[in-house]
């Protein structure tokens, strides 16, 4: 039970962060019906800019700025500045593509991937980057927590999993009860009526970019938090993102969630159980189950295709 | 760059007046080649000669060429960089069937060549003591690489391109997962883990040994036993792209919706599509192999497919001579780029060329060239009047000349080389977007800032170098030239 316990707590902290991966697939997925193969390495890139901030700020084991502060700035840093690349991104690669066959973006999108993982393993080279996250105020954040069943839950996890949770309660504010959130659903539903009935939709979909690349730099410190990230992360915890994504329903917001917690949890008690070095076989098989017998997903609509 | 490029470059099949508008396109769209005003003069004259030249000639010219290569160049490493982009060449054919004729993006394609490559490994090796004769593995191999793409489309029937470009890569990385942990499969070894199975057999027929290496280096047979194989893909595919199938694949990749309302049977089709790409694939996977004794788990990884979607992209998807243009193009680009002076002249050449091409013979070209060079050599004197190991890192050859005007320090600090990568990234971005005089003012430090990158970054990273150039050519082609150099221009009618 205590081990069960253990796996669950592992699961669910690299579920939540599959599952802000997750959601900024979906945003995207649902307002330009297009697979963004890139975010995952957008992700990459905000686990090193929060690894660069960190730095900055004194590291880990000596920081200027009171632990909680810190924390704020790294994840904050990563989100702006992964927004700002987020929109960088769709503006001149997938923009100039809006209206062109459907496998054009995707090969761009393949290409901004290969771009951005080589050019961060250019400059930082191939090596990892720890965090270090033991050290944060004399490794407090590990020994504070509480006890469940003789099993310890540092304080960090549920810092990494509240702050998770809190993010997507922001996005799902975001989405349901704002104006920009009523439009980028209006335009997720139908692009040319939304565009017919005055919504800018460019607009809509940079700040659909800005919204999934942040989150996409959250779960990037997130994700660093608990172990070292290094240039080529991106592309395998992206696959990840997307597949939580399948499983929840695309284009579903709870889904994602469900879907990254689910995935978390299925990989944590592979490795648990079984073996970690076919954690993949069990994603892949879950994966393949969905889409024969679910495609639409936990909580997706089918897709009704008028001709 | 579009401007530069001749507007009527057609492949050359294009030039067959055929008895009819092919499936999938409409007669206007058909005849278009018929409605083409020809250049005038000479140049028109050969452009109209030139198409008349039927495929099997060009076919037949090309194979001589590079039959001929091993007669004028006896370094054993030339000769096996010739292998191995006739082994990509097959590669860029089979997967032009798949996303070129039938449009379905595979991203599990380089999987099957693994299939392949194990299969003969695993039956041909001193590792597991099969050793079964090439005759009869290289089908065998053929075979079950295609079934195995058979089963990966099996749940990718219902699914439209993106779902099945996540199956296919998934399929990738689960290939790779079996690969690396294949030595431990309930207590079994069968793929010898990441170590690979390195004790494979040369290719034999009836009892005679193809040997590897001939007087010590790489044996030409090889060579051109693979130039055969490449040859019979090649023509096999284009009686297959003319057939009923061929047309159905294209009718699938221009409307799915349409070829099945039209009686279609477009799952059928699409599994094929995909079961003769992943067939293919596992034939080149066989002989490639036997030639390098040896298979890993890393050959097969996403950056090899990357590669093959540059190669197949470049070229034009769609296109068979546009594919093998493509794939000889990017495979020499890749060893270009390893060698510090070829890359070196490849940059500049690429810059000069096209800056001229942008701002043809003008003022403006040479205003951006004078600023450019003055540019550079104020950098250079101010950063050697700090120190003199700041600009002493380059001797000998253009690297030499070229280090009285790009700043090449003995070492270059980190944060400076990350500072002078994105500012050029700012730089090149901004100078795609501004106009006139704006742009006549960035890009100048643009493209000192890029030679900067090039000379103390890129050159000495041939690595990660190398797939920064392949992933920005895949941006940038998709938008500027989506298809490729010899690929059909699609026209679209709505």
């Amino acid at each position: 039970m205590q081990f069960f316990i253990q796996l669950s707590l592992d699961g669910l902290t690299i579920g939540s962060v599959y599952a802000l991966v997750a959601l900024g697939y979906t945003l995207i997925y649902g307002v330009l019906k297009l697979l963004n193969f890139a975010h995952g390495d957008v992700f990459m890139v905000g686990s090193f800019i929060g690894y660069g901030v960190l730095q900055a700020l004194g590291g880990a084991s000596d920081p200027v700025v009171p632990v909680w502060l810190l924390l704020v700035l790294v994840t904050l840093a990563a989100m702006v500045g992964c927004a700002v690349l987020g929109v960088v991104i769709e503006r001149f690669a997938y923009r100039p593509l809006r209206n062109a066959p459907r496998i054009a973006p995707l090969i761009s999108a393949l290409g901004v991937s290969f771009f951005l993982s080589n050019s961060m393993q250019l400059e930082f080279g191939a090596q990892q980057f720890n965090y270090a996250s033991y050290n944060l105020s004399g490794g407090a954040l590990y020994f504070h927590g509480f006890d469940l069943d003789h099993v310890h839950i540092p304080l960090l996890r549920i810092i990494t999993i509240g702050s998770a949770f809190a993010l997507m309660v922001v996005l799902w504010f975001l989405v349901n009860r704002t104006r920009t959130g009523k439009a980028m659903r209006a335009t997720s539903f139908d692009r040319e009526a939304a565009a017919m009935l005055g919504i800018d939709i460019d607009r809509v979909i940079v700040f659909t970019f800005i919204l999934g690349s942040a989150l996409a730099g959250a779960a990037g410190v997130m994700f660093a938090l608990r172990v070292p990230t290094f240039a080529a992360v991106g592309f395998t915890t992206g696959l990840k993102g997307f597949t939580a994504a399948v499983i929840g329903g695309i284009g579903s917001i709870p889904g994602a969630m469900v879907g990254g917690i689910l995935l978390g949890c299925a990989e944590s008690y592979t490795a648990g159980y079984w073996t970690t070095a076919w954690s993949d076989l069990v994603v892949f098989s879950i994966l393949i189950a969905f889409m024969i017998f679910r495609p639409q997903g936990l909580f997706g609509r089918v897709d009704i295709r008028k001709v | 760059m579009s401007e530069w490029l001749p507007p009527e470059s057609e492949s050359p099949e294009e030039a067959v007046p055929t008895t009819g508008p092919a499936v999938g396109r409409d007669e206007w769209v058909a005849r278009e080649g018929e409605r083409r005003v020809s250049r005038a003069g000479w140049a028109g004259t050969v452009e109209e000669r030139l198409r008349r030249v039927p495929w099997w000639a060009w076919l037949m010219l090309f194979v001589a060429a590079g039959s001929l290569m091993p007669v004028f160049e006896s370094s054993g490493y030339v000769r096996l960089v010739g292998f191995n982009t006739v082994v990509y060449m097959m590669l860029a054919l089979g997967l032009n069937l798949v996303v070129g004729w039938g449009g379905l993006l595979d991203l599990g394609y380089i999987a099957f060549f693994g299939v392949g490559s194990y299969v003969y490994a695993i039956f041909d090796s001193a590792k597991f003591g099969y050793h079964v004769p090439s005759i009869l593995i290289i089908p065998a191999a053929t075979i079950v690489g295609a079934l195995v793409g058979l089963l990966v489309g099996l749940p990718s029937r219902r699914l439209s391109g993106d779902y099945l470009a996540i199956v296919t890569l998934f399929f990738l990385e689960l290939f790779e997962t079996v690969a690396t942990n294949g030595n431990q499969i309930f207590g079994h070894d069968i793929t010898g883990g990441s170590f690979g199975i390195s004790t494979v057999f040369p290719l034999s027929f009836a009892g005679h040994t193809l040997a590897v290496q001939h007087n010590g280096i790489f044996a030409v047979s090889y060579y051109y036993l693979a130039i055969v194989m490449f040859v019979i893909v090649y023509v096999s595919l284009f009686f297959v792209n003319n057939s009923r199938t061929g047309r159905a694949w294209r009718s699938l990749r221009e409307d799915p919706l349409a070829a099945e309302v039209m009686g279609m049977p477009v799952n059928w089709l699409k599994l094929t599509s995909f079961a003769t790409g992943a067939g293919v694939a596992a034939l080149a996977g066989t002989i490639s192999t036997a030639l390098n004794a040896s298979v890993y788990p890393l050959n097969f990884s996403p950056v090899v497919l990357i590669t093959l979607y540059a190669m197949v992209i470049l070229g034009g998807s769609g296109s068979q001579p546009g594919v093998v243009v493509g794939a000889f193009l990017v495979s020499v680009l890749l060893q270009v780029l390893q060698d510090p002076g070829q890359a070196r002249v490849l940059f500049y050449l690429v810059i000069v060329v096209g800056v001229i091409a942008a701002y043809r013979v003008s003022v403006r070209l040479a205003i951006v060239a004078a600023s450019t060079a003055v540019f550079g050599i104020a950098t250079h004197a101010i950063a050697a009047s700090f120190h003199h190991s700041w600009v002493d890192g380059a001797h000998g050859g253009l690297a030499g000349v070229l280090a009285n005007w790009v700043v090449v320090p003995e070492r270059l600090t980190p944060w400076v080389g990350q500072v002078a990568y994105l500012l050029l990234l700012v730089g090149m971005l901004c100078a795609t977007q501004l106009r006139g005089r704006l742009r006549l003012v960035t890009l100048p430090p643009t493209l000192y800032l890029a030679a900067f990158v090039w000379e103390n970054q890129m050159i000495p990273n041939p690595g990660p170098a190398r797939y920064i150039v392949l992933g920005l050519l895949l941006i940038v082609l998709m938008i500027v030239r989506p298809n490729g150099l010899l690929g059909e221009r699609r026209v679209e009618i709505n």
